[in-house]
């Protein structure tokens, strides 16, 4: 695709997202389309570790969790104590201002972006050095664990979980306050993602993929690269979370904040459907999971879960490098990958050397 | 000459298997030194100890003066101690142009650095070595779509790329056909004479490093067995013995 072209394709892209919730009767799934781009941001910075870098990470829902409970508790200890909050049920009657929610929410995300980069780089430097399987499995345990701690802490809600501020008036409906906060957030991380992939950093991690020992022997400080790696997939996987908790309003430990056999292995899914180490495979491939995922719920009710998995057989076994990869199989010279005719021909062969 | 590789008395066994016993050798500056010897005979594995792919049981590498053997490959290879693999490694998914960036030395790299653009002087010196080894044409293609020639000319290239003090080559040839060849033993003078990078370069073809190397060693079974330039090394009772089995 030529410059222009892009450029109208992003546009269009930009007005099509923008107008959506204006559309009269696309309004009773105003929330539905918010969840969508959560869904692509799991998608999108599960990427960073799995598709780039070729670390297939089932613990990076950890983050997520971290940072919805640090919004929500910041959200909650800025204005009451824990007691009086349990008291009142939680945010159903402890309703705050706009200006007190918004500033909450902010610092609550911050806090908890900043909080899952710290764990990151802690978890990072241990356990980055385990390859393939075994870093798989042991982030696996990972998520499996923050859960597990997330329902024994009582100053969190413990097991009965923790009810998150509610959405003030002021702001309107929460279907359409959370599209466009959640659109905002996705923009930037593909935006972010796409300037990260276009420097050093993206080619090192693509580097670490392909062949890890090649990139040690050649000198890069391979360590360094892949904890910042987890270190950028945590700090939007935190801001998602804080947003998320205070869309679904309940934070349950294990379904909702460090909930593994959904978001965990969703993001995954999503990542690999749309073509894993692409900037646009995780974009594509939440947006198709997520409309046939409701599609079979409205449809084949019973059955969405078969149907769904189903989905992901075919995928695998006809699409194993997802929408994009198969795309760029097929026609790679739109992806660039052409041979140079002209310089060929002026190349004076090796062979033809002495 | 002053010398930039001095290995002394190395010994490595995996096991009940010695792959090197007390190997000692020297590699002077600018020179290009060959390493000979049957399969098996611990030429690998040497290769392996001298970059730190792996620690050493006993003896001592020196690279410019400083001792090698505590640290680790990145580190090594930062200092300018560069080998390719026998089993050529390229990064597949990404194209030649983008093997050839990352490829640069990461002596300075920072925090800073890491997210900054490789600026034009990287990618014209990219495409110059790749025009250097003839695949400036291809350079937009996924370096794992490449033959396998290729892509040794390719890890070649990369090397270069790093700026190298001393290039170690495992098997450079191995896998090319005979017209290459000639072309690749070219590149490799070139390299030596124009870039100034000492090479040392394990061959398991006779006719490539009796042409190439002024200074030839010889292992077998782990050990030292022969050295000297290739006509005493040729006709050394020992080493043809270790070739055909008498020894």
């Amino acid at each position: 695709m030529n410059g222009a072209g892009k450029t109208a394709w992003y546009l269009l892209l930009a007005v099509a997202a923008l107008t959506l919730p204006t559309v009269p009767f696309l309004q009773p799934y105003l929330t539905q389309f918010a969840f969508l781009w959560v869904m692509i941001l799991l998608a999108l910075t599960w990427d960073i570790m799995g598709g780039q870098m070729g670390y297939n990470s089932f613990g990076n829902i950890v983050y997520f969790g971290v940072g919805m409970y640090t919004t929500a508790v910041v959200q909650r200890d800025l204005f009451f104590s824990v007691e009086e909050y349990a008291e009142v049920a939680g945010g159903v009657d402890a309703a705050l201002n706009p200006l007190e929610f918004i500033s909450s929410l902010a610092l609550g995300m911050g806090l908890g972006a900043v909080l899952s980069v710290l764990i990151a780089a802690i978890l990072g430097s241990g356990i980055l050095g385990l390859r393939g399987h075994y870093f798989a499995i042991c982030t696996l345990g990972l998520g499996i664990a923050a859960g597990e701690i997330a329902s024994g802490m009582d100053y969190i809600g413990a097991g009965s979980g923790l009810v998150t501020s509610l959405l003030p008036d002021a702001f309107g409906e929460r279907g359409r306050f959370f599209y466009y906060l959640f659109l905002v957030l996705a923009v930037i991380t593909f935006l972010v993602l796409r300037r990260v992939y276009d420097s050093r950093f993206g080619l090192a991690i693509n580097a670490i993929r392909d062949d890890e020992d090649k990139a040690e022997a050649l000198g890069l400080h391979t360590t360094r690269y892949k904890t910042t790696a987890w270190c950028i997939s945590a700090f939007f996987l935190a801001l998602t979370g804080g947003a998320f908790g205070n869309m679904v309003i309940f934070i349950d430990p294990t379904d909702v904040a460090f909930a593994g056999p959904t978001f965990g292995v969703w993001m995954v899914l999503m990542a690999i459907l749309g073509g894993k180490g692409t900037l646009w495979g995780p974009v594509i491939g939440a947006t198709i999971f997520h409309v046939m995922q409701e599609v079979f719920w409205t449809f084949l009710f019973g059955w969405q879960r078969v149907a769904l998995g189903l989905l992901i057989v075919i995928v695998v076994v006809f699409f194993p490098e997802g929408v994009v990869g198969w795309l760029r199989e097929r026609w790679p010279h739109r992806f660039g990958e052409v041979v140079d005719e002209d310089a060929r021909r002026l190349q004076v062969s090796l062979d033809s050397e002495p | 000459m002053s010398t930039v590789l001095e290995v002394e008395k190395v010994s490595k066994a995996f096991g009940g298997v010695v792959a090197n016993r007390e190997v000692s050798l020297s590699v002077p500056e600018g020179a290009i030194i060959g390493l000979i010897g049957p399969n098996g005979s611990g030429k690998t594995t040497l290769f392996n100890s001298i970059v730190g792919y792996h620690p050493i049981d006993a003896g001592s590498i020196r690279f410019r003066g400083e001792e090698l053997s505590r640290l680790r490959t990145p580190q090594i290879a930062r200092r300018g101690l560069l080998r390719t693999f026998q089993q050529t490694r390229i990064f597949g998914k990404m194209n030649c142009i983008e093997n050839m960036q990352i490829s640069v030395p990461h002596a300075d790299d920072s925090l800073g650095t890491m997210f900054s653009r490789f600026d034009e002087s990287v990618t014209g010196r990219a495409e110059q070595l790749l025009k250097f080894v003839g695949l400036y044409p291809k350079r937009y293609l996924r370096a794992g779509d490449l033959s396998f020639g290729q892509q040794k000319l390719l890890e070649f290239a990369m090397a270069l790329m790093n700026k190298p003090k001393l290039l170690l080559l495992d098997e450079p040839t191995a896998g090319i056909n005979p017209t290459l060849i000639n072309g690749l033993i070219d590149r490799l003078k070139r390299a030596n004479a124009e870039f100034g990078i000492t090479l040392f370069v394990i061959e398991h073809n006779m006719r490539v490093i009796m042409n190439l190397a002024e200074h030839i060693y010889c292992l077998a079974h782990g050990e030292l067995l022969a050295e000297g330039d290739p006509d005493q090394v040729q006709n050394d009772q020992r080493v043809i013995g270790a070739y055909l089995g008498a020894g």
